[in-house]
C-alpha cells in the first residue's frame, strides 16, 4: 500500500524532502512509517516518538496506517 | 467616560472619536459594541517584543485591547529589523518595550502598556502575568515555550501560541478549557544537539508577521467569543510552497502541566540553544579547546601552518569569509575527512562557534587529534580581527 509523508521545518531540512511516498506492507502501523524515515540520510534528526497526524487528525505509532493515508511529521519549533 | 445619552438607557463607554476608531469592528456582528467593550477590558501579556511580538502587538493596540503587557529584557539590533517591525532604525540600541510602548501609544493613545524590561524566569513569571487574561508567547526558545506553557496551565490562562522556523509556522491555542497544552503535543524538548544554534537559524522576515498576526486573531477571538479558536488545533504553515494544514490534537490525560499535574511550580529549562554537550570523547580527551580570534590572527601570521575550515553553507561563505579558509558545510564533513592531514593542526570555524564546535568533535572522533574550534566564529573574527569581513 502507498502512503503519503509530509514533513514540516527541521525534519524537511535535515531529510532534504518535504513530501515522500512509501510502499509500506499491509498491516503496517504508523511506527512503521516514523522507522522507514529515521533510516534515510539525515532521518536520525527525528526522534523515535514525533509528534504525528494521520489525515490531519492526532495518531500514535501503533495505529495501522491504509492506503492513501497522509502522515504528517511534525517537529518542535521554537523560533520567534 | 461612561455617559447616558437622552432618552436612551444604553451606557455610552467610549469618547466620539472612538466610535470611529472602531467603526469598522462596531459594524460587524461578530464583534460589535459588546466585542469592543471586551477588548478594552481586556488584558494581553506579550511574552517577548520581536518577531511574532511585533505584528502582534501592532494589531492588538490598534485592535483597542485595553492592557498590552510586554515582557522583554533586549535591545534593538539593525539585525533584528529585517522582521521586528514594532522598532525602527532609529530604535537601534534602545530597549525593546521602550521603543514599542512609543510605537503603539501613536498607532493608539488609548491603550495602556505595561512594560517589564526582564528575562521572564521561573522566579518572575507568576508574579508578571497574574491578572492577565491571555499570554501570548512570542519566545524564541524552547526553555521560554515550556516555561510560558507552564505559567498558563497553572493561571489557567490561555496560552496563544506560534512559532517560526525558516519558512515553516506554527500556531495554535493552548491551555485552554477542554483544549491540549504545548506539554500534551510536545512532552520533552529535543536533546540540545538537534537544535540549531538561534543565532544561526534563518528566517523569512515576513514569516513572524504572518504568525504573529494569527496569533493576535486568535487572542481578538478568545476576548470577544467571535468564531472558533485554535483550540486542540494545530496550524501548519509552510509560506514557501504555501501547504497549510490544521491538525486535530488531543489532550494527553499523562501531561504533567494539565492531566495530572504533576508540575506544580515552574522551573527554568537549561537554555537550548547551541549548547554543546559533554560527550564520552570530552570526557577522554577534554573537551575541544576554543582558540581566540586574536590568537588565531597571530599563529596565521607567524606563518604556523594550520588548516583553517569553515563548517558554513555556500550561501553564507558568498557573504563572508576569512581569508585562507577552506570551505566544508558541517553536512559534507565526514565525506571529506580525505581533504584533511590528522598531522597538521586543524581549527574549525562556522558563524558564531555552534556548528563548528560540532565539527570539531566529529573530527577527533575520526583521529584528528589537534583540532581547535574558533571561539565567536566569524563574527568575532570580524569584529576583533577583520572588520572587512562583513557581519551578518
Amino acid at each position: 500500500m502507498t502512503v503519503r509523508v509530509l514533513l514540516f521545518a527541521s525534519y524537511a531540512d535535515a531529510v532534504g524532502k518535504r513530501e515522500l511516498t512509501l510502499e509500506l506492507a499491509e498491516g503496517a502501523v504508523v511506527g512503521d512509517v516514523v522507522a522507514h524515515v529515521r533510516g534515510l540520510a539525515g532521518g536520525t534528526a527525528l526522534p523515535p516518538a514525533p509528534l504525528l497526524a494521520v489525515n490531519a487528525a492526532y495518531a500514535r505509532a501503533h495505529q495501522p496506517v491504509r492506503s492513501g493515508d497522509e502522515v504528517a511529521i511534525i517537529p518542535p519549533v521554537a523560533g520567534g | 467616560m461612561t455617559a447616558t445619552s437622552p432618552g436612551s438607557t444604553v451606557a455610552v463607554d467610549f469618547a466620539p472619536d472612538e466610535y470611529l476608531r472602531y467603526s469598522r469592528h462596531l459594524i460587524l456582528p461578530e464583534i460589535g459594541l459588546d466585542g469592543q467593550r471586551a477588548l478594552r477590558r481586556a488584558r494581553v501579556l506579550l511574552v517577548g517584543a520581536g518577531g511574532l511580538g511585533s505584528p502582534a502587538a501592532l494589531y492588538l493596540a490598534a485592535a483597542g485591547v485595553g492592557t498590552l503587557g510586554l515582557v522583554d529584557f533586549d535591545a534593538v539590533d539593525v539585525s533584528n529589523l529585517q522582521r521586528q517591525i514594532l522598532h525602527g532604525t532609529r530604535d537601534i540600541g534602545r530597549l525593546k518595550i521602550d521603543s514599542a510602548r512609543d510605537r503603539l501609544a501613536d498607532i493608539n493613545p488609548g491603550v495602556h502598556v505595561e512594560s517589564f524590561p526582564v528575562r521572564l524566569t521561573a522566579a518572575n513569571a507568576r508574579e508578571i502575568a497574574t491578572g492577565f487574561d491571555l499570554i501570548l508567547d512570542g519566545t524564541d526558545t524552547f526553555a521560554t515555550r515550556y516555561l510560558v506553557n507552564d505559567l498558563c496551565v497553572l493561571l489557567g490562562a490561555p496560552n496563544v501560541y506560534g512559532s517560526i522556523f525558516r519558512f515553516d509556522g506554527q500556531a495554535s491555542v493552548f491551555a485552554a478549557a477542554d483544549g491540549p497544552c504545548y506539554r500534551c503535543l510536545y512532552p520533552a524538548p529535543p536533546p540540545a544537539g538537534l537544535v540549531p544554534a538561534c543565532a544561526e537559524g534563518g528566517v523569512l522576515g515576513v514569516l513572524p508577521g504572518l504568525v504573529g498576526t494569527i496569533q493576535a486573531t486568535e487572542a481578538i477571538k478568545l476576548i470577544t467569543g467571535a468564531g472558533t479558536p485554535l483550540v486542540g488545533r494545530l496550524l501548519l504553515v509552510d509560506a514557501l510552497h504555501w501547504r497549510v494544514r490544521t491538525v486535530r490534537v488531543q489532550r494527553d490525560p499523562a501531561c504533567p502541566a494539565c492531566g495530572t499535574r504533576a508540575i506544580r511550580d515552574l522551573t527554568d529549562a537549561e537554555q537550548l540553544c547551541a549548547v554543546p554537550v559533554p560527550d564520552e570523547l570530552d570526557a577522554a580527551f577534554g573537551a575541544v579547546p576554543d582558540i581566540e580570534p586574536v590568537a588565531l590572527a597571530e599563529r596565521l601570521r607567524s606563518g604556523h601552518p594550520i588548516d583553517l575550515i569553515d563548517v558554513r553553507e555556500p550561501h553564507e561563505w558568498e557573504i563572508a569569509r576569512i581569508e585562507g579558509a577552506h570551505l566544508i558545510p558541517l553536512a559534507s564533513l565526514e565525506s571529506r575527512f580525505h581533504e584533511l592531514s590528522p598531522d597538521r593542526d586543524i581549527v574549525v570555524h562556522c558563524k558564531v562557534g555552534g556548528r563548528s564546535a560540532q565539527a570539531a568533535r566529529r573530527l577527533r572522533a575520526a583521529g584528528f587529534r589537534h583540532v581547535w574550534n574558533l571561539a565567536g566564529g566569524i563574527q568575532r573574527w570580524s569584529r576583533e580581527v577583520d572588520p572587512g569581513v562583513p557581519e551578518y
